[in-house]
């Protein structure tokens, strides 16, 4: 806690309108009771999960057989509130904005259409014998050009379109969704049979052995942007600010957006595209935590989104016996959200 | 109405136009539709080839003719009333209702006939037009660019509502193969229905002028004469029907309305009533297209046209919107 209250600079100036002066103090304590309490909902929700009807008696071998097959869906909660809460959160960073996130502009459709294309290009083959790092750098590479081609092109116009770029983003997903599903239809079943065990899972069935595969990349790439934190927190001022203020804006954004493509694509695999969790995950860390400091708002967006997931997962598993809904739950409602504030607030 | 089409074409091209242009592009989009009764893993030739020629072929193609048609022709209906180039039936939501209305009737009148489900499915397109519209009269910030993307939200909302109800009622498979769209299934005694479509055509040409003045806004078509509120719910119900129709009977037809509507605005610029047979034509032409390529590229099986139409739609509104972002 010690280290968060280092104030490199302060960023709170930056936020709308002059916000009253509140002693640094007094908003440390609020933000750790509620991030203690995030935190609390979370544990409770994924001890819920563990152990909520479990039909064998408690302690014998049978009860501790459930309850691991239950870890696995736990830690998948886990592994896709971090990547798309700390995705959403770095990319509004770098682009300035706080309304378009990685998935909303069709990173995740993006990523089924390069893994869909591997297999189309080179065969089933190619899938299994590029698994590891090659993949992953082959992949992020693509995505981190298509996403550097798209802001590339957006900020030499005259004035950065936030519209237009939504719009491009939305329809881009749409064209990359069919273009996937089209060259899917024209694979062999059994290479079509590889390809589907890699794109479509779900909370429920999402394959236990790549799961720590996915948690270590996201220790990673969490430890990446937490020791850079500091410098997300300059870049977020904007590209003329950051620049006078020592920081290398382009290479940044660079490798900020390198970092949420890896994100979305290790989400992405375990439990397929989620449009708009990121979306309101993010929107409710900024209504808690009232500063876009990121040493509080990357730990508040991990707890957060893990509690909304796990909850949502626990209420739709054990009370609908739905728990294979949460995605298209999560959709519903996050989209609900996202259109009242677009259409509350505008694009802001 | 955004104006994304330069001044007047130069003389000669509108000479041009007027003499031969129209007839050549019928003539073009004639080709295409022999072309596709001819295409086909059945070969014609082989006995009971003729049989099968006019039970798959010649229903096939007049299908691809009415649904083309039908959707070029709302998408420039709905771009009128909502005086935006972007929006037609897939970026307001229009054919995700259409599916929820379809969808509700397989669940709660598993027995009705395709005739009620089709009303439902309009009726319900009918529904959700209207609350898009609603929605955009109390939008703050109503750019051009923003109006497609409110629509194209709510129609991803309503699609999870429509996958959430499917799944529940084990119905997610029919959703997946009923909503591409696809005219592999049509065949004699399923596609008939589509003329109801051909109805909404004639109408459509009946009505385009009082379309063109509501195109200017509510307060210039009011004071045309023109009882404006009337000519919007005919309007929507035209479209309504047009695209709850097709759902029912073929799947969605993405961006179909969006895409030849556009072309041909900026070829020909915007009068509504002499660019209505060339978006009818174009329609017809892109579709048919299409069909043809899902039917060869992949022989003996068959790419669904929707997917065809996704990527090539989706290619050709984002040359749209860059095009307008150019002009500023």
């Amino acid at each position: 806690m010690a280290e968060l209250v280092t104030p490199v600079t302060p960023l709170s100036a930056a936020g709308p309108g002059p916000a009253p002066r509140v002693p640094l103090r007094d908003t440390m304590a609020r933000y750790g009771v509620r991030l203690a309490l995030v935190t609390l909902v979370a544990v409770v929700a994924a001890v819920a999960i563990l152990v909520w009807d479990n039909p064998a008696a408690p302690g014998s071998s049978g009860y501790w057989t459930i309850v691991r097959s239950r870890l696995t869906s736990v830690g998948t909660i886990l592994v896709v509130a971090f990547c798309h809460g700390v995705a959403t959160v770095a990319f509004h960073s770098v682009t300035n904005n706080r309304i378009l996130t990685p998935s909303i502009l069709g990173f995740d459709a993006l990523y089924r259409v390069v893994q869909t294309a591997l297999v189309f290009f080179l065969g089933a083959g190619s899938l299994a014998a590029t698994d590891g790092l090659p993949k992953v750098v082959l992949q992020s590479v693509l995505m981190v050009g298509f996403a550097t081609l798209l802001y590339g092109w957006l900020f030499t116009g005259k004035r950065a379109d936030l519209h237009l770029l939504l719009l491009v983003g939305v329809v881009l997903g749409m064209g990359f969704g069919s273009l996937s599903t089209f060259m899917q239809r024209m694979l062999t079943p059994s290479e079509f049979d590889i390809l589907s065990a890699r794109l479509f899972g779900s909370i429920s069935t999402s394959s236990a052995e790549y799961l720590p595969w996915g948690a270590a990349v996201c220790v990673v790439v969490g430890t990446v942007l937490w020791r850079r934190r500091h410098v997300l927190d300059v870049v977020a001022l904007g590209r003329e600010t950051a620049t006078s203020l020592g920081v290398r804006h382009q290479r940044e954004v660079l490798l900020t957006l390198l970092l949420v493509a890896v994100l979305v694509s290790v989400s992405t695999s375990l439990v397929g595209p989620m449009t708009f969790f990121g979306f309101v995950a993010a929107l409710l860390t900024y209504q808690v935590v009232g500063t876009s400091r990121h040493a509080l708002t990357l730990p508040m967006v991990v707890a957060l989104a893990s509690a909304m997931l796990l909850l949502a997962y626990f209420v739709l598993r054990h009370v609908f016996y739905a728990g294979g809904l949460v995605t298209v739950v999560i959709e519903l409602g996050g989209g609900l959200v996202f259109l009242f504030h677009l259409l509350r607030k505008g694009l802001r | 109405m955004t104006t994304l089409t330069p001044a007047p074409a130069p003389t000669a091209a509108r000479t041009w136009q007027r003499s031969g242009g129209l007839l050549a592009a019928a003539l073009l989009t004639l080709a295409l539709v022999v072309t596709s009764l001819f295409v086909g893993v059945y070969d014609l030739g082989a006995h009971g080839g003729e049989d099968m020629f006019w039970i798959t072929r010649v229903p096939r193609t007049l299908a691809l003719v009415l649904a083309g048609s039908a959707m070029a022709v709302s998408g420039l209906v709905l771009q009128q009333l909502t005086q935006n180039r972007f929006v037609e039936a897939t970026t307001a939501g229009t054919s995700e209702w259409a599916a929820l209305g379809l969808l509700l009737s397989v669940i709660l009148l598993p027995t009705v006939g395709l005739a009620t489900r089709m009303v439902l499915a309009s009726a319900a397109a009918f529904v959700g037009t209207m609350v898009f519209l609603a929605v955009l009269r109390r939008v703050q910030v109503r750019t051009t660019l923003v109006v497609p993307v409110v629509g194209l939200m709510l129609g991803a909302v309503v699609s999870a509502l429509t996958t959430l109800i499917a799944v529940q009622t084990n119905y997610l498979q029919l959703l997946g193969t009923w909503f591409m769209g696809s005219f592999t299934s049509v065949v004699r005694g399923q596609y008939e229905v589509l003329w109801v479509v051909a109805a909404v055509c004639v109408a459509i040409f009946v009505l385009a002028d009082r379309l063109t003045v509501a195109g200017l806004g509510r307060d210039v078509a009011t004071n045309l004469g023109l009882s404006y509120d009337r000519v919007l719910l005919v309007g929507t119900a035209m479209v309504a029907v047009a695209s709850g129709v097709t759902t029912v009977v073929v799947g969605f037809l993405p961006f179909l309305g969006l895409v030849v509507p556009n072309v041909v605005s900026l070829l020909r610029g915007d009068d509504l009533r002499s660019n209505l047979p060339w978006v009818c034509l174009g329609g017809v032409a892109l579709v048919t297209a299409c069909d043809i390529l899902g039917r060869v590229v992949r022989m003996p099986f068959e790419i669904p046209v929707g997917m065809i139409l996704g990527v090539v739609g989706a290619a050709g509104f984002l040359l749209l919107v860059l095009r307008v972002r150019r002009r500023g």
